[in-house]
């Protein structure tokens, strides 16, 4: 009797062992695909005798990625460079206007203020995917009356791209904002500061991890943003993003898998470190209070 | 507690402005204050996201093309959108397609995420957290970088999984695997579609579920325990019922996000020319974007039908979010 027990616990523990490897092994095989594609020489990568490990270790593929013209006009450090302007220039934008909301929401009461939060909440939810024509048509007039492009130009993207970030920001750090301790705030204007000093000196400080955090997450929905970027910037190649540059390696005849997976990584890298940074407010900041951990 | 003696009225009306000392001008500025500090964000989203919306149900009710955006007057139409919409075969299979994929997406992932967060919270802690890291790596990947890899493992002629079933036996398998095209039908493009997704999903269910699990106080399994309840009994009548609101909203911030699937279709049907594989969010771009000449009027018919079907999805995720306080 006490046999059974123990070898059936015996097997319990080894199966989910051999769970937890097969999952992990769903889960990282891919990401490590990428990065054995992208280190092996073309050889290796279009033959049908694949290996597990790369027989040999070679940089060429991201050399090609980095210095090449995949466009007539543009370079990697154009994409990048774009990627980043926008995806900053945004996240910058959107984090101090999602302040001042957050402080609005967190420290007043006022009369439309459970209005203002049903509105984020539910334009949130509105699929930019459905948006995507109206925006479009949007950006293009608005750019015809105030005689400036805003479509084939990162501006458009970039101001899609704050509204896009501002209701789930603004969410998140009024979470933060609400978790500082009213006092401290008193005791300053007992002390004679002014809302402003008040605002910079007292919350501002306190409340800089979590905006900073907040920022992580919407830095890293700007940086994998495609549709939008795809449609409005369709026209001007010097504008592309990273991740629409990307889709160009899909050449007509053949596809260069190396170098897809070399700049698909170069994509990838900044997006885990950051993840990484904030993996435990991602779950509490998409989940809202479900989980009380 | 001295806030009990002022009368209702009294305390009614000095609601949102706890000081009432300074003179008048010092109170109204403390009662603009709220609405100044929104306004930036107010003005942001009402032209881009809140104008747009009314641009989109304004263009679904007219003849809206390429001469209409270049400045011509566009010209009502009624409901003739819709009508021809809600008519077309080609959009209940698109739309079907949608609900069956998207259904799809969910179970799995739900199913998936729930089963591996169990998991993590019974490994010990050396495991959890390389499985745990592992996880990451999936979920952090760029949507657009993983549908790269997996059209890559499915590649026709070096993918490494049509490799591996060429090199498996015939009598397992089948033959006809060595340029096997998985791209083309949707019978075989959709269950790809399908597994990237869910690749990329089931993480964050999963590490949910374990911050679920984990926030549940020890006290009631051993209540549960001296009760003399069984594991599958504790799990059902203690586990299940704590974890119902976060299984809620799971549910339905994956019913959203499965239903808004765009890019990774995009990169696996290589672009949006292959009308057979086509899903809601693609449909709505072929309309506007891929045809000649372009339909807006038509792509923002279909688009408001999906807003309409999400929004409703969403004012269930708002009971559940002003149950849970979030709205006060």
């Amino acid at each position: 009797m006490n046999n059974v027990y123990r070898l059936r616990k015996i097997a319990g523990s080894v199966g989910m062992y051999a769970a937890a490897a097969a999952v992990f092994v769903f889960a990282v095989f891919p990401v490590y695909w990428v990065l054995a594609t992208a280190l092996r020489p073309t050889g290796e990568i279009f033959t049908r005798e694949p290996t597990v490990l790369p027989r040999e270790i070679t940089f060429e593929h991201f050399e090609r990625v980095i210095s090449g013209v995949l466009i007539p006009g543009t370079s990697f450090w154009s994409f990048l460079t774009n990627s980043l302007v926008v995806t900053i220039g945004s996240v910058a934008f959107a984090a101090l206007v999602s302040l001042f909301a957050a402080v609005a929401v967190a420290r007043f009461r006022f009369r439309l203020r459970s209005a203002f939060i049903i509105m984020l909440l539910v334009i949130q939810m509105v699929p930019i995917e459905a948006l995507i024509i109206s925006l479009f048509v949007n950006f293009f007039h608005l750019g015809n009356t105030l005689d400036m492009e805003l479509v084939n130009n990162l501006s458009g993207v970039f101001v899609v791209y704050v509204a896009v970030m501002l209701p789930i920001t603004i969410l998140m750090v009024r979470n933060f904002v609400a978790a500082v301790p009213k006092e401290l705030e008193e005791a300053a204007a007992i002390d004679g500061a002014n809302g402003w000093t008040v605002f910079w000196r007292i919350l501002m400080p306190l409340v800089a991890p979590g905006l900073a955090a907040s920022s992580i997450f919407a830095f890293i929905t700007a940086w994998n943003e495609f549709l939008v970027a795809f449609t409005f910037l369709q026209n001007n190649s010097g504008a592309y993003t990273l991740p629409i540059s990307l889709q160009y390696y899909f050449g007509a005849v053949s596809i260069e898998w190396g170098s897809i997976m070399a700049a698909s990584t170069l994509l990838t890298v900044p997006v885990m470190v950051f993840f990484l940074l904030v993996q435990r407010r991602m779950v509490s900041g998409l989940t809202m209070g479900a989980v009380k951990g | 507690m001295t806030q009990t003696l002022e009368r209702p009225s009294s305390a009614h009306k000095r609601k949102g402005n706890g000081a009432n000392t300074g003179g008048l001008a010092t109170r109204t500025r403390r009662r603009l204050t709220p609405y100044l500090l929104i306004l930036p964000a107010l003005i942001i989203l009402s032209l881009v996201l809140l104008w747009p919306i009314v641009q989109m149900v304004w263009m679904s009710l007219h003849d809206y093309g390429l001469r209409q955006l270049m400045g011509d007057e566009a010209e009502w139409n009624g409901f003739a959108h819709y009508t021809s919409v809600l008519t077309d075969e080609r959009f209940w299979t698109i739309f079907r397609n949608t609900i069956v994929v998207c259904l799809a997406m969910v179970l799995l992932t739900m199913l998936l995420g729930t089963l591996v967060g169990i998991l993590l919270n019974k490994l010990p802690g050396w495991a959890s957290t390389t499985l745990g890291l592992g996880l990451m790596l999936a979920w952090a990947t760029p949507v657009i970088s993983a549908a790269i890899v997996y059209r890559w493992l499915f590649d026709t002629r070096y993918g490494l999984v049509n490799t591996i079933l060429d090199a498996l036996p015939n009598w397992l398998v089948g033959s006809g695997w060595a340029e096997f095209n998985w791209f083309n039908d949707p019978g075989t493009l959709f269950p790809i579609l399908i597994i990237t997704v869910v690749w990329q999903s089931f993480p964050f269910v999963a590490i949910s579920v374990l911050a679920g699990l984990k926030s549940i106080p020890g006290e009631l399994y051993e209540a549960a325990r001296m009760d003399g309840a069984n594991a599958w009994r504790t799990f059902w009548n203690v586990t299940v019922p704590m974890l119902r609101p976060l299984f809620a909203l799971l549910l339905i911030l994956q019913v959203i996000w499965d239903f808004r699937i765009f890019t990774q279709l995009f990169i696996l049907a290589d672009g949006v020319d292959n009308r057979e594989v086509a899903l809601l969010p693609v449909y709505i771009y072929q309309l506007g974007f891929a045809s000649t000449p372009p339909n807006y009027g038509m792509g923002s018919a279909i688009a408001v039908i999906m807003t309409v079907l999400v929004l409703a999805i969403t004012a269930y995720y708002l009971r559940v979010m002003i149950r849970q306080g979030e709205v006060r």
